[in-house]
């Protein structure tokens, strides 16, 4: 485990090195040196050295660090989504339950293990109760969609997400002690497809995959973009208990369902009238805007790994 | 100086404006968004909408460090007065200026009190519409100190402040916030024009401070 570790630590500082001397060349050479789309790729490459600075200090933490650290995500995240819905005034209770309820226990049931629990307490148990505490309030106003926004927001927000540290919950045979690198893997495969998608769009990007919802997503990035990181999946089989083959098509399996993750998002922000979904993270926009992809990679990628690698 | 005095002074605020500040951005995530006016050490009256008892730490957060410290906000006695805790909150910890909203001898007149921490240099931090909001309407009207402050002490900047979601974050007859994002929108400064009356003054600086409302897709917000 020490010697992937210092691999992946080694390779991440190389990369994001590379990407900042090529970004350093790039608005030394520019004419005009605050173009828009300079300033916005430099102040990329720094919040990506400060996210995979935080990134590495819950790695060196183990299972608290990142229980932690998810948890902090699932905050940020719940915070940008109920902001942009319709909320009311009765709402109060059940939206302060979300922040001080709901996301302790979710994250004290990965942190304890307790699968059976952590699966079914927000599709189950905050489902039913949360329109339960709404209706009590006595106000039926926009009801439904008041509720549905709130469900949507747990979900994506917290269910979604907490199944990123649940990885290391997983016992797969002959993987013991080492399931912090395939949180490792599931971030850099998701995240590099993301990075990958904006490049080959930027470079080839001629035919938009879904106009009407998101300009930035064209089929040159999408294709170029998920083939190139299902490669890299590939390349860090060495991470996994996968198969080099095996690791090509869960990473493909898994930036195909972050693909899917940014163009909700971008239909749930076309239809809130916002370009980002906050401002957390320089250059890059909101928690949510940076994390969209792993919220719908996450329960796929854990559900996986656990049907096809545990017993 | 009294020893408990210059703890309070020295310490106390220091610390207490520093720490609501921080804890305004871990909830709020709060922004300053400076759209026609910049931070200054120009003394100021920064006017702003009014429908929670946090509005005002949310204001001053977004204000730099020195200028937060000597930007004082004025906040009625009748509410803020009641109790020795909320008393120490207000008084000691916020430096707020407490006035009496119910006054009937024109020595009580809210005014001098606003006018004795002007002539000390601070700034302040006033809601016009003089209690929190709570209708549907989003600015209701104003009432009148903020023209006779303006006509009296010209030099003050008058600056419209637009605090953003606060009701949602804290509303009325809740003490625990819920977190929401934030953002203080900082308007041009309006002056009283020459020869302009109290009502055209009132209605000009309350259209300057709607007008930096938000306006997104339907009313969700």
């Amino acid at each position: 485990m020490m010697r992937e570790t210092t691999l992946l630590i080694a390779g991440l500082a190389g990369v994001l090195t590379l990407a900042s001397i090529v970004a350093a060349i790039l608005t030394f050479r520019a004419p005009d040196r605050k173009n828009p789309a300079l300033v916005n790729l430099n102040q990329r490459i720094l919040a990506w050295w400060v996210m995979v600075a935080l990134i590495a200090i819950a790695f060196v933490f183990g299972k608290d660090g990142m229980t932690v650290l998810f948890a902090l995500i699932s905050f940020a995240a719940l915070r940008e989504f109920v902001t942009l819905t319709h909320t009311r005034r009765s709402d109060h209770w059940v939206l302060l339950a979300m922040f001080a309820v709901i996301i302790p226990i979710q994250y004290w049931l990965v942190w304890t293990a307790w699968y059976g629990l952590f699966t079914i307490f927000i599709p189950v148990y905050c489902f039913l109760l949360m329109p339960a505490v709404t209706a009590l309030q006595g106000d039926t106003e926009r009801f439904l969609e008041r509720v549905a926004a709130q469900q949507w927001a747990v979900m994506l927000a917290i269910y979604c997400v907490s199944h990123v540290p649940a990885l290391l919950t997983l016992q797969v045979p002959g993987f013991e002690g080492r399931n912090l690198l395939l949180i490792a893997f599931l971030i850099i495969v998701v995240q590099g497809s993301d990075v990958l998608q904006y490049i080959f769009g930027k470079l080839l990007g001629r035919h938009k995959v879904a106009p009407s919802v998101s300009p930035s997503k064209t089929w040159e990035g999408l294709i170029g973009g998920v083939a190139s990181a299902s490669l890299l999946g590939a390349a860090l089989s060495f991470l996994t208990p996968f198969s080099p083959i095996h690791a090509a098509i869960v990473a493909f399996l898994v930036c195909l369902m972050g693909f899917l993750g940014g163009l909700v998002a971008s239909a749930i922000k076309r239809d809130q009238g916002v370009k980002d979904w906050g401002h957390l993270i320089e250059g890059h926009g909101g928690m949510l805007d940076r994390a969209d992809s792993l919220v719908f990679a996450a329960p796929v990628f854990f559900h996986i790994v656990r049907y096809f690698w545990t017993v | 100086m009294s020893a408990a005095r210059a703890i309070r002074h020295h310490l106390l605020r220091p610390a207490a404006s520093v720490g609501l500040s921080a804890l305004a951005w871990a909830i709020t995530g709060v922004r300053p968004i400076w759209m026609g006016s910049e931070p200054s050490e120009r003394q100021r009256i920064y006017f702003a909408n009014h429908a929670s008892h946090g509005d005002f730490i949310l204001l001053s957060a977004c204000l730099p460090e020195s200028e937060r410290q000597r930007t004082r906000a004025v906040a009625a006695g009748d509410y803020w007065g009641k109790s020795r805790l909320r008393r120490f909150i207000a008084e000691d910890m916020l430096s707020s200026v407490l006035i009496n909203r119910n006054w009937t001898e024109p020595k009580d007149n809210p005014i001098n009190a606003m006018l004795a921490v002007l002539d000390q240099g601070d700034s302040l931090i006033l809601f016009p519409e003089g209690t929190r909001n709570m209708g549907d309407e989003p600015l209701m009207r104003f009432r009148s100190g903020l023209y006779n402050l303006a006509i009296m002490r010209p030099d003050v900047e008058l600056v419209p402040c637009w605090i953003e979601n606060m009701s949602r974050v804290l509303p009325k007859g809740h003490f625990l916030p819920v977190p929401l994002l934030c953002r203080v929108v900082f308007g041009p400064p309006v002056a009283v024009e020459r020869g302009e009356d109290r009502h055209d003054f009132l209605k000009r600086a309350h259209a300057a401070l709607l007008a930096l409302k938000p306006r997104l897709k339907g009313d969700r917000r």
